[in-house]
């Protein structure tokens, strides 16, 4: 019967407000109308897009293009950058993330971050995957001990650490210091996991093991993903939105984008004419 | 096989056979001038500290340095005013590392670097750095004992004599902390700029906030530079004579400071009192001499202590 239901761009057509509500939860983060500006300069333009819950979005485009600012804008972490300026409205589960909230830690908890360089604290490995509970309040040593635990086997990297967990954090390679980085992340129990190019920095074997982490963890937390690399992009992300010059130049599935891209702009980059 | 050689636009004006390059200077002279600095220097030095040591070291017993000064600073030793000069710099450090680290931290973390509000405080900061000494004791004296000691006094003690509108070690010690704040502030501010971004980022994208990030990855990140600060401060302040000598330090006392509020003795004051205001300059000779080979190593060991401290720090730091 209804088949069409189930299609979206049938009921994103649909006028009904209360059907359009209904259409919006099925989103964890929707991003109106968005300006950013670095000072006087203006990052990000107008910026409106939609990110499905537990999926993989990819965020690719040339370097510059300001897909690094945006999914910063998105747990509110440019907000730590003096001078910067942002317009429009950051919505999870329909909250305004920058209305709603008092602290920008708060919203935080809710939306991991991965970053570029892997940033463990010089600390042990323990005490960087407790960081997270320890400063949201947690004191129980039991507990804390059994989500770090539960935390490094969901990064894949208990096998490798169980050992060592007093160890310095840097004693570890860095394909060991980046899944440490989202063990840490996941510890928090995050909604919403960000990585920004949490793989560029790594060579071809770590860069596999994160992907398939990446394929693991998409089945329990919503995963934006900012990547230089397209294959990447293809392999992992279910959604693919290209950006160019702090424009959204166009979003869809992964599949549409990479085989028939509906701007020329992004069948250029894609196909490798430019970036 | 023939080159192409480039032609050019008007042609050849004359052969040239060689270059005549000027010969080379051997650079004796550069190297003999800086040589010549670095040896007056250190020729100084050993001056300095060779004839104090020459002229303090006979003097220096366990009874000079356990026993109060006796029959007018002729005799006996310097106790009292070893024991003042550790209390005092104890003090100083106690309230210059708070509010200086605390002073670091508002302005790199808080204050955007390019307002006009922090550069304005930077540079109050760098003209504190170049008060004389003698105007941080006027001051002292004026706001520390005059306005603060004698208001405590005018409010809680109306009907007693001054009980803390007179010279005292507290005082002293807030006026030295005052001249050792920009050296704290500089090296700690110096320390939080070699902070990795990556690393504050990454407490806050776990949630922590301002605070905790400040508490728990700024500071003990930062804490080799902050005793980098407190050395320089003690280095700074061990030594000043100035300051104190109208806060707090007393020319003699019967006995030790207990109380805040108690005056003191000092190495550096005393060291000036005895070759300055002794009624027998000749007589108390070897005893100065002692004295201020006593302030030396002082100064060298509350250094060294801090270094011992800093270097324990860096090496957990990099264990952990």
């Amino acid at each position: 019967m209804y088949n069409e239901m189930s299609d979206l761009s049938v009921r994103v057509a649909k006028t009904d407000i209360s059907s359009d509500a209904a259409e919006k939860l099925q989103y964890k983060i929707i991003v109106e109308q968005l300006d950013f500006f670095y000072g006087d300069i203006q990052a990000l333009f107008d910026i409106s897009m939609n990110i499905e819950q537990n999926r993989v979005t990819a965020l690719i485009g040339p370097s510059g293009c300001g897909k690094s600012t945006f999914i910063r804008t998105l747990n509110r972490m440019n907000e730590t950058i003096p001078g910067t300026r942002m317009e429009g409205k950051v919505l999870l589960d329909g909250c305004d993330i920058y209305q709603d909230f008092d602290d920008p830690s708060q919203i935080r908890t809710r939306v991991g971050m991965v970053f570029q360089k892997s940033n463990p604290f010089p600390k042990s490995v323990f005490e960087n995957v407790a960081y997270g509970l320890r400063v949201n309040g947690i004191k129980d040593r039991n507990l804390i001990a059994e989500v770090v635990e539960e935390s490094l086997k969901r990064a894949a990297l208990w096998d490798e650490v169980k050992d060592k967990l007093d160890n310095s954090a840097f004693t570890f390679s860095g394909g060991q210091q980046q899944r440490l980085c989202i063990a840490r992340a996941l510890a928090i129990r995050p909604e919403v996991i960000l990585m920004d190019e949490p793989a560029s920095a790594l060579d071809p074997i770590s860069t596999a093991k994160i992907e398939d982490l990446i394929g693991e963890l998409r089945q329990h937390y919503t995963i934006v993903i900012v990547t230089h690399n397209m294959q990447q992009a293809a392999r992992v992300s279910d959604h693919t939105a290209f950006f160019y010059e702090g424009k959204l130049i166009e979003d869809g599935p992964t599949k549409e984008i990479f085989t028939r891209p509906k701007k020329k702009k992004t069948e250029d980059y894609i196909t490798g004419r430019f970036g | 096989m023939k080159i192409l050689q480039p032609t050019l636009p008007v042609g050849p004006v004359r052969v040239i056979d060689s270059l005549d390059f000027k010969p080379k200077s051997t650079g004796m002279i550069p190297r003999g001038l800086t040589l010549a600095a670095v040896l007056i220097i250190l020729a100084m030095l050993a001056i300095i500290m060779g004839n104090i040591f020459i002229g303090g070291v006979g003097t220096i017993s366990w009874e000079f340095l356990t026993h109060p000064p006796e029959q007018g600073m002729k005799a006996g030793g310097i106790f009292p005013a070893i024991f003042g000069t550790v209390a005092l710099v104890i003090l100083m450090v106690i309230a210059v590392i708070p509010v200086g680290v605390f002073t670091a931290i508002y302005l790199h973390e808080y204050t955007n670097p390019k307002s006009r509000v922090t550069r304005l405080i930077r540079v109050a900061i760098n003209n504190l750095a170049g008060v004389p000494s003698i105007v941080f004791g006027l001051f002292g004296l004026g706001f520390f004992i005059g306005f603060v000691g004698g208001g405590l006094d005018a409010v809680f003690f109306p009907d007693d004599g001054p009980v803390w509108g007179q010279p005292a070690i507290i005082w002293a010690a807030l006026t030295l902390a005052l001249l050792t704040l920009p050296v704290v502030i500089v090296s700690t501010e110096e320390a939080l700029r070699t902070i990795p971004t990556e690393l504050k980022e990454a407490s806050y994208a776990l949630g922590g906030t301002k605070l905790q990030t400040i508490w728990r990855i700024i500071i003990p990140q930062g804490l080799p530079g902050i005793l980098t600060g407190s050395i320089l401060a003690i280095s700074r302040g061990a030594g000043e004579v100035a300051p104190i000598m109208f806060t707090g330090a007393a020319y003699y006392l019967p006995y030790l400071p207990a109380k805040l509020n108690d005056q003191f003795m000092e190495l550096g004051y005393h060291i000036y009192v005895m070759a300055t205001q002794s009624p027998d300059v000749e007589a108390t000779k070897p005893i100065l001499y002692g004295t201020v080979l006593v302030l030396l190593a002082l100064t060298f060991a509350l250094n060294s202590v801090a270094i011992l401290i800093r270097s324990r720090v860096r090496k957990k730091r990099a264990n952990v």
